[in-house]
């Protein structure tokens, strides 16, 4: 069967942030770049199900500025097929991303479509539960386990008290959390592969897809600062302290 | 303006964030009707009457509902929140589940865990692990919005007297069903809405000497969690979790045992009221955010804090 991942390219995670000093968003420029964190997971979940022999084919989908490119050329390197490259230099909102992602599942029809359950850089959480409403499927969000079972397929997700399993007939959208694997590394001569397979690039016009934000961003600020507080000599100045001074306990 | 607030409970009990998303509905301001979705759940619907400031409880009593699956719970709230100006929930992972499968049906954007209500169409959210906070303005007619609990103190769970009005609309989307859950056993208070945490990181180095922080927290009456990296070695189980993609918590008292202080764990606690850290590393970037930071190594300083706080509490 046909899996269909999508990736995003976002601030490194282990880059401190800056606000822009005029409010009206964090300074990307010249700021390390790389594959959301929940992507790789994505991607590395649908290599492992054509080693297992249940994938068939794996596309990969980015939507963004050309240099999304080398982020679509990673997962080709970690083992997809082949890219698919929505080229747009305009902010995408999850709404918006979910309606071009629901044109190309009309077009790949893919029995499984992987995505991450957030990107760092919004924290929206949103795309893939809408991808699944606007294509009628089911979801499985939040998966730490999927095994495909014939016309169905199996997901463990991460809920507030524990896990829960649900089972989803096929096609169907998962959401991948932190523990579903441990992605790969890519390796030098699958780097040079990857370089030869296809990617499609297409603009959200020739996907009947308008790009019209809902969301108005008003302002970025940087959180309020918490101060350092103090160092306190041992456990019994601790214990006072959070007795006397803070009085929490 | 009219608000729809779609409860969160376990169909025995009204979980307590429910009361955080009534009063950021009061913020917003209007008519709040709060809908219980679920199996059984005649208990849920009895004390949501009663939360300050709900005007009315729809129940939705069906087993389609028992497990709260995001395809069938969509389906439901799309229904009945055609003619709300707002539709809100909290931010858990039924909320995140859902909700914007509902905003997707109904065509219109979502705003994901807010922290503040500015005004009817204008709410702050974190991004970046809550290393920016932006302000963002709806232009949909509809607004579809999970909250973040701790952003807003909650209502009263009493003194209020809605009305209670079964709603008989049954949509099973027939996409997923559910098969088996494991969920955590634990006597001591849930994890999102304890007043005191105590928390373990890589440092505890195994499950086992979690119990230690399990003392602690049982003579502070506090809930334990834990940072990524002890739930990926395997010392405490997923849930338990704190940070950018775990649980987000805001207590009076948060207690760092041997936990460095990453962007993705500040994320879920730094607006926690008062921090403790207990490090052995004194550059650790925990200690840029606690207000009273112990460096020791943690095997020697948390018996004994165990001892002091025994004598004072």
């Amino acid at each position: 069967m046909k899996v269909l991942v999508a990736v995003k390219r976002v601030i490194d995670y282990n880059v401190k942030v800056r606000v822009k000093p005029d409010n009206t968003g964090v300074d990307l420029a010249n700021v390390k770049m790389a594959m959301n964190p929940f992507c790789e997971i994505a991607v590395e979940e649908a290599v492992r199900l054509k080693e297992k022999g249940v994938a068939t084919e794996i596309v990969v989908v980015s939507i963004g500025p050309k240099a999304a490119q080398e982020q679509i050329r990673t997962a080709l390197a970690l083992g997809a097929d082949r890219g698919i490259h929505v080229e747009t230099d305009e902010e995408v909102q999850s709404l918006e991303a979910a309606k071009l992602l629901k044109a190309i599942v009309d077009k790949e029809e893919p029995k499984l479509v992987i995505l991450g359950k957030q990107s760092i850089d919004t924290d929206n959480n949103q795309t893939g539960q809408m991808l699944a409403a606007l294509s009628g499927m089911g979801q499985g969000t939040f998966a730490s386990e999927v095994v495909v079972d014939g016309d169905k397929v199996n997901v463990t997700r991460e809920v507030d008290g524990g896990l829960m399993t649900v089972a989803l007939s096929l096609p169907a959208v998962v959401t991948t959390d932190l523990r579903l694997n441990e992605p790969r590394y890519a390796s030098l001569p699958n780097i040079m592969k990857a370089k030869k397979k296809p990617i499609d690039a297409m603009s959200p016009a020739d996907l009947g897809v308008e790009l019209a934000p809902r969301l108005k961003t008003l302002k970025v600020e940087a959180p309020a600062a918490r101060q350092a507080g103090v160092k306190v000599a041992d456990v019994a100045e601790l214990v006072n302290k959070l007795k006397n001074e803070a009085k929490v306990i | 303006m009219s608000i729809l607030v779609i409860a969160e409970h376990d169909n025995s009990s009204l979980k307590p964030a429910t009361l955080s998303v009534v009063a950021a509905a009061k913020a917003i301001g209007g008519d709040i009707d709060l809908l219980v979705a679920g199996a059984n759940c005649g208990a849920v619907a009895e004390a949501a009457a009663k939360a300050e400031g709900v005007s009315k409880v729809l129940v939705a009593d069906n087993a389609v509902y028992e497990h709260f699956l995001g395809e069938n719970l969509a389906a439901l709230v799309v229904e009945l929140g055609q003619n709300y100006s707002h539709i809100l929930t909290s931010a858990g992972t039924t909320g995140k589940d859902f909700m914007p499968r509902v905003a997707a049906l109904l065509d219109v954007a979502q705003v994901s865990d807010i922290i503040r209500v500015e005004s009817a169409d204008t709410f702050v959210r974190p991004i970046y692990a809550g290393n920016a906070v932006a302000t963002v303005q709806s232009g949909d007619s509809i607004k579809v919005i999970t909250v973040r609990p701790t952003g807003f103190d909650p209502v009263a769970a009493d003194g209020g007297a809605a009305n209670v009005e079964a709603v008989d609309v049954v949509k099973d989307a027939g996409l997923s069903s559910f098969v088996g859950e494991e969920l955590a056993k634990s006597d001591r208070p849930d994890l999102a809405s304890a007043g005191t945490v105590v928390s373990g990181g890589r440092g505890m180095q195994n499950g086992e000497n979690f119990k230690m922080l399990e003392q602690i927290a049982d003579i502070l009456g506090a809930a334990v969690g834990a940072s990524r990296a002890a739930v990926d070695a395997g010392f405490v189980p997923n849930d338990m979790q704190v940070g950018q993609t775990g649980k987000i918590v805001a207590p009076q008292l948060y207690i760092a045992v041997g936990i460095s202080g990453a962007i993705q764990h500040l994320a879920g606690m730094s607006d926690s009221k008062v921090i403790v850290a207990i490090n052995k590393d004194e550059d650790a970037p925990i200690f840029q955010v606690a207000d009273y930071g112990l460096v020791a190594d943690l095997f020697e300083a948390v018996p004994q804090l165990e001892e002091e706080l025994k004598k004072v509490v």
